[in-house]
């Protein structure tokens, strides 16, 4: 039975303002790549943010959660400070990861935000692991691993929900699957399309959520972390969205057509969500303009952050690459 | 005429295994593939056959007999007819002409104890079994001794007066394991067959008994995917001990090893620890061919983040692998399958925890530096032995650990007899011995009387003939021969 998402006018607002704040965050990392103060690969997430949002409204701090290289829009929506995702961007020393990690590897132990990974399925094991030690340690967190769709071609991906099953573990997989994985149609990758259908073959219970309305991927990921917690068992969500962007800053998309991209925004997330919000007369204009210049500043704020942040001094080079030794 | 039955091998690195017991009698008759006897190692119940027709005339060795070395005969078969008292006046025909050399190689007095035996080269058939026949001969006292004076396979570290104890590299390996699970509730093991199975390898043999089955995790031919999960533990808290069959696997798994384990705390800003141990056995044992007898020692020691452990001998394998379970890095600790089963002094030490980082002087001398590790201490070893025959005193180190790398207690070394060999199974070229090489023509090019010497394995996937894989792995010889080039002795 599906457990509604209750709607009140402040969850309206907390969910708009979430995806208008990535989309915002991104449009300025665009900017600031073009000036080349970001530079190295920048993976937009333009067009999936209904995807992290709603999932992460289902979590709690207790829980854990692993993402890929196209992460900005889960360490936002974990609630992981934009100066210091900024800074990071940027190769500053005030960066969530002193400037270590960049753009593909945000991490944030506090808000038990695990990468931030930039091998296709990497992150799945890691996940699974996450959800391992959470189990043999009794607590009742739920561990959230956000992947593409191309990275079910990769052998952990089969690994991992076996395991998954197998054992038993608090785990929910987030297929986000936006029909591309790099250059390469799903039609051109897969044997079998039917994401949820390839999870079944591991006995993993899943469904397909459309990934570009948010309050369907929040129920969706609600009653899916439910189940999780009340049957000790792994769950899978197909959510189902598009890349608005390239790839990343180095794709000239020859591999679709600029009318496909244009029919899908016309569904994008916050396209849909604001219209419809305001067609029902839930949000008033002048709530979305002060919201939006809300944002912008927390955004300005942050590039001030990232551009007033020092480098890491040359005599840390080497520090972090092993922890000192603990004595014996 | 007669036939001896000789103690067959289980595995092509069994070298003694127990008399389990016989199927048959004195004075029974056999015929060929009949089961006339069960013997037993750490590892496997195997059945013998009879090989001839006959009757089973004598049984030489009684069932229950442990340590019984590989090719000793165990029973003799007599033509159907012939007298079975004539067999003990007969002098029974073996199988092969192997055995005579062993048999002859048997009586010849055992090394004193306590007194390390050089080691012979592994897949160097005829001479391991030659080795067992003299250990079965007489099979070396356990009794527990005292260390008064430190023998040169024993570690600095420990003080002397220390009561010590014979064990295997095995049994220590597990020790280490258990001492470590009962010290903290976080340690675990994960990997193939490592509980019920009780180890491919037989190291967390009893684990799963004492530990259950939540901190003894079985896992399906997984190991890209429980590689990751351990990593996964390991950020979240946990202290894994990843358990590869075999490391020539880890290949399947390096992805997690290199870009999970060894990169996050440096990407994550020194964010996110990784206590995590991968450990099993490395490089080649015997006849399993190029797929099986890989030795990773260079590919991981070239990673930063992580710290890569080989140890020689069991009290190194006990004192390093509890000080890598407690630290709180990412930690390859390669074994090697022909190491598990030697038998070394081990301090009977309540919590006997190893430094890493910290290479051990195997052997004091003055005119030619050696320096090895893992089972390349055997060849540098036995090459000391027969260098010092010939009046040449050679400083023998071990390394223990290869990273971080004990360069200063090498560069000392040289600095003394301003010459030096290194020694490796692995492939030469980027290898451990490069990197040796390398760090002493850096630091101490101007104490250097001659070029730095290396003996590596071939440059070759391990060959599976017997000829062809004793050539493709180093020797005592090819080490004597190095040492005497860089002393420009012939």
């Amino acid at each position: 039975m599906t457990k509604k998402v209750y709607l009140d006018h402040a969850h309206l607002l907390h969910l708009l303002k979430a995806m208008i704040r990535i989309r915002h965050f991104e449009a300025k990392c665009v900017e600031l790549y073009q000036a080349q103060k970001i530079l190295g690969f920048l993976h937009l997430y333009d067009g999936e943010e209904a995807v992290s949002v709603g999932v992460m409204e289902a979590l709690t701090p207790e829980d854990a959660i692993i993402a890929t290289y196209r992460e900005h829009g889960q360490a936002l929506a974990r609630g992981v400070d934009p100066k210091c995702l900024m800074a990071e961007m940027m190769g500053k020393l005030n960066g969530c990861c002193r400037g270590r990690g960049g753009s593909m590897h945000f991490f944030d132990r506090k808000r038990r935000f695990y990468g931030g990974n930039a091998i296709v399925g990497g992150g799945l094991p890691l996940a699974l692991g996450v959800a391992l030690a959470d189990k043999m340690q009794r607590r009742s967190a739920v561990t959230a691993c956000f992947f593409g769709e191309g990275a079910v071609d990769e052998g952990e991906f089969h690994e991992t929900l076996n395991l998954a099953k197998l054992w038993r573990l608090p785990i929910l997989f987030v297929c986000e699957n936006n029909l591309y994985s790099m250059g390469m149609a799903v039609e051109r990758a897969e044997a079998d399309i039917d994401f949820v259908h390839k999870a079944s073959g591991y006995r993993v219970a899943g469904e397909k959520v459309d990934g570009m309305d948010v309050v369907a991927v929040e129920s969706a990921a609600r009653n899916a972390i439910d189940r999780i917690r009340s049957e000790n068992d792994p769950y899978f969500l197909e959510c189902r969205t598009y890349r608005f962007r390239a790839h990343s800053m180095f794709d000239a998309q020859l591999y679709r057509s600029k009318e496909e991209v244009e029919a899908w925004r016309k569904k994008g997330p916050i396209l849909r969500f604001q219209t419809w919000l305001e067609a029902n007369r839930l949000i008033k204009p002048e709530e979305i303009a002060a919201m939006e210049k809300e944002i912008d500043f927390e955004i300005a704020e942050a590039v001030a952050y990232a551009e007033a942040g020092g480098l890491e001094p040359i005599s840390e080079l080497e520090r972090f690459v092993t922890m000192d030794e603990v004595p014996a | 005429m007669t036939v001896n039955v000789l103690m067959p091998a289980l595995s092509p690195t069994m070298e003694q295994g127990k008399l389990a017991k016989w199927l048959k009698s004195e004075g029974d008759a056999v015929k060929a593939g009949d089961v006339i006897a069960e013997i037993e190692t750490d590892k496997a119940t195997m059945e013998v056959e009879a090989v001839d027709e006959g009757v089973l005339a004598r049984i030489l060795v009684p069932g229950g007999t442990e340590n019984v070395a590989v090719n000793t005969p165990i029973a003799v078969i007599a033509e159907e007819g012939e007298s079975v008292a004539d067999t003990a006046d007969h002098a029974p025909i073996n199988r092969t002409g192997e055995e005579d050399k062993a048999e002859k190689q048997a009586e010849a007095p055992a090394p004193a104890p306590g007194q390390t035996a050089p080691q012979e080269q592994p897949g160097e058939a005829n001479k391991a079994q030659t080795k067992a026949a003299v250990e079965a001969a007489a099979p070396a006292p356990k009794p527990t001794s005292v260390a008064e004076q430190p023998s040169p396979t024993i570690a600095p570290e420990i003080p002397p007066g220390t009561a010590m104890v014979s064990m295997t590299m095995r049994e220590a390996l597990r020790d280490a394991m258990a001492e470590e699970m009962r010290r903290d509730p976080t340690v675990f093991v994960i990997g193939e067959e490592v509980a019920e199975y009780q180890g491919a390898y037989k190291v967390t043999q009893g684990l799963l008994q004492e530990f259950g089955s939540k901190r003894v995790v079985d896992t399906p031919i997984t190991e890209y995917g429980f590689a990751g999960v351990g990593v996964g533990a390991a950020f979240a808290g946990l202290r894994p001990i990843v358990e590869f069959m075999t490391f020539n696997f880890s290949m399947q798994a390096i992805d997690h090893i290199v870009n999970s384990a060894a990169k996050t705390l440096y990407m994550s800003g020194g964010q996110i620890r990784c206590p995590i141990v991968f450990r099993g056995p490395n490089g080649a044992a015997a006849r399993v061919a190029a797929q099986h007898s890989q030795d990773y020692s260079a590919w991981y020691s070239q990673v930063p983040g992580l710290i890569v452990i080989s140890p020689s001998n069991a009290s190194d394998a006990k004192g390093l692998l509890k000080a890598a379970i407690r630290n709180d890095n990412p930690v390859v600790f390669l074994e090697n399958e022909i190491l598990y089963g030697k038998t070394s002094e081990v301090p009977a030490l309540e919590d006997f925890v190893l430094p890493i980082g910290k290479a051990r002087i195997a052997r004091p001398g003055k005119d030619v530096t050696l320096v090895s590790f893992s089972i390349g201490m055997t060849y540098a070893l036995h090459a000391a032995e027969e260098l010092a025959k010939e009046g040449i005193e050679a400083e023998v180190i071990d390394l223990r650990t290869l990273r971080p790398m004990d360069t200063a207690t090498i560069i000392d070394s040289v600095k003394k007899t301003g010459r030096c060999v290194a020694i490796e199974e692995g492939w030469p070229q980027s290898g451990v011995c490069a990197e040796i090489a390398m760090r002493v023509q850096q630091e101490a090019f101007d104490y250097l009387d001659a070029p730095v010497l290396r003996v590596t394995g071939k440059d070759t996937p391990m060959p599976y003939a017997a000829n062809l894989e004793k050539l493709a792995l180093p020797s005592a010889a090819e080490v004597v021969t190095a040492a005497k080039a860089v002393l420009y002795r012939s």
